[in-house]
């Protein structure tokens, strides 16, 4: 960067004359470097997944979760400076439960987005704070059914309207990524970390705003995409946490929940299995016979 | 006329006579609840062999008017164990929130909720109790059901003071007085909860609700009823009470129409 050395780049909160914050770009260059991590809007919910590096033999396999839950509907998984996901995670948590103190009901994921996209951008905003080291994938499903109001105990008059609307369409999936800037969109699908741009190539070649992408395949897509993005940092050793959240009538129920040890194995033998016909194809090309670990 | 805007809006008092401040004392203790309002009557439960039943009327009553006759005092908590509840209703509401915020709490581990009925009694116990010690009571008296740590059938009480006790069976508010007796009898101790099956636990509730409906007047005819299994909650909150009979309010005499 030619920038640096300018002085520009020293606190946060400062423009550049370009019109640059530099303290951000650097906190994205710690995303850049995190595991890579991604999510699926689907037809009937949301998959999250994420590259989880084995830093240490010692570490316990399948401990040390990745993907967070936040209230009953909502996951979030971050890719960059670990801490700082937790530290993004807990004030998730503080906001969809201050929601429930005032609203009585679940957040809805946009609502969720909005308010921790408006606590990330704070953190660019004061030379006495550094920005979030982290690019967090949101994902949630706001229920299509009429929710209970928290501690309701009867069901009300059974005659009259009641100020519904009939046939109003309610509910869905949700998906955003928060950037270090604060910025904030709704995604089909979303990659951030390592492998972003592997994964991007192959999220879109899903067809996701199409919503014809069932829950189960988005799954298996999920795990496919994670093993291809892990291709150019091949030599370190990965474990694949996946999470959903399915529709009301789905497996999950509106949670938001760890995919089963079943379906994560069948996921992850079908993407090692998608990655060696790959090889095969071009392993004249290379001219070797190099095989994934199993 | 007292055109001071201290008068605004208010009664005059050469027409009324002057406001009692009474009403507005400053001074002096602080009082916070010291009766429930809108409140819910008996909670009904017995063990049997491999679980616990629960049941109650679905009526909140304001005094001695049947104000809300649809409100569901059965709660569940964390698909595990359930919460019935005697007293005030939106006291019961604050603390089905409190439940609320605790299972999502305990959600966010991998493990998911892992807090059993016992667990769930001595918390809600203590909620009580510390709430009676700030003079500031919740004006319940609650059953909890479900499984303890052994996976044994689980059904304790604990009311406003914090006060806790548990048996085979048990009810709250009337119910202590209308229920238990007959319930002693059907289940006397010596009998064992191993010789209860689910049948007869969940027609001895029955039997009791309709007795409570004949004497206690703030009850009503439709109740919830929670079987609590290891296999699941089943909870039903639309029942009728059956196969009423008021032959014997022919009988009595003493007050209404038939004093001698």
């Amino acid at each position: 960067m030619t920038s640096i050395g300018t002085g520009y780049d020293l606190s946060n909160s400062v423009f550049s004359p370009d019109g640059r914050n530099f303290q951000v770009e650097y906190a994205v260059k710690a995303v850049e470097n995190g595991g890579t991590a991604i999510g699926i809007r689907c037809k009937g919910g949301v998959v999250l997944a994420v590259e989880k590096i084995i830093t240490s033999k010692l570490l316990k396999p399948g401990a040390n979760k990745r993907i967070a839950t936040v209230d009953r509907h909502v996951g979030i998984v971050s890719s960059g400076l670990v801490p700082d996901g937790r530290h993004f995670v807990s004030r998730a948590r503080d906001e969809a439960s201050s929601w429930r103190g005032t609203y009585k009901g679940p957040i809805p994921i946009s609502a969720l987005a909005n308010r921790l996209g408006g606590y990330v951008q704070a953190y660019t905003l004061y030379s006495s704070v550094r920005p979030f080291g982290v690019t967090s994938i949101v994902g949630g499903w706001d229920s299509e059914a009429e929710l209970a109001v928290d501690g309701q105990v009867g069901t009300g008059p059974k005659s009259g309207a009641g100020g519904k609307v009939e046939g109003a369409k309610v509910g869905g999936p949700g998906l955003f990524m928060i950037e270090p800037s604060g910025l904030y969109w709704g995604y089909y699908g979303a990659a951030t970390g390592k492998g972003r741009q592997a994964a991007k190539a192959e999220l879109e070649k899903l067809d996701l705003s199409a919503e014809k992408l069932s829950l189960h395949d988005g799954v298996k897509e999920a795990a496919r995409i994670i093993y291809v993005a892990h291709e150019d940092s091949k030599d370190k050793e990965f474990e694949l946490e996946m999470t959903w959240i399915s529709s009301l009538d789905g497996p999950t129920q509106g949670r938001h929940e760890e995919v089963p040890r079943e379906l994560l194995d069948e996921a992850e033998k079908a993407a090692r299995r998608a990655l060696e016909g790959d090889d095969e194809e071009d392993e004249g090309a290379r001219g070797s016979g190099e095989q994934m670990e199993e | 006329m007292n055109h001071f805007p201290e008068a605004w809006g208010r009664p005059r008092d050469d027409v009324y006579g002057a406001y009692n401040s009474t009403y507005l004392q400053t001074s002096g203790p602080k009082a916070h609840t010291t009766s429930p309002a809108v409140t819910g009557t008996s909670v009904l439960g017995v063990k049997f062999k491999g679980g616990v039943v629960l049941a109650t009327d679905n009526l909140a009553s304001y005094g001695s008017l049947a104000r809300f006759t649809d409100v569901k005092r059965l709660r569940v908590f964390g698909g595990k164990a359930v919460v019935g509840f005697g007293g005030d209703v939106s006291d019961m509401q604050y603390i089905d929130r409190l439940l609320e915020s605790i299972d999502i709490r305990e959600n966010y581990s991998s493990h998911g909720n892992m807090l059993n009925a016992k667990n769930l009694h001595t918390y809600l116990a203590k909620v009580f109790y510390k709430r009676r010690s700030e003079f500031n009571p919740l004006w319940n008296h609650i059953l909890v059901a479900g499984f303890d740590a052994d996976d044994q059938p689980f059904l304790s009480s604990a009311d406003l003071l914090g006060t806790t006790f548990s048996s085979p069976h048990l009810a709250t508010g009337f119910g202590a007085h209308l229920a238990v007796p007959i319930l002693r009898r059907k289940f006397p101790d010596e009998r064992g909860i191993e010789t209860i099956s689910r049948e007869e636990a969940i027609e001895a509730l029955k039997e009791c609700l309709k007795v409570l409906f004949y004497r206690d007047a703030r009850s009503l005819d439709k109740y919830s009823i929670a079987v609590i299994t290891q296999e699941g909650i089943d909870l039903r909150e639309d029942e009728q009470i059956e196969g009423q009979s008021w032959a014997f309010a022919e009988t009595i005499r003493g007050y209404g129409s038939q004093t001698s």
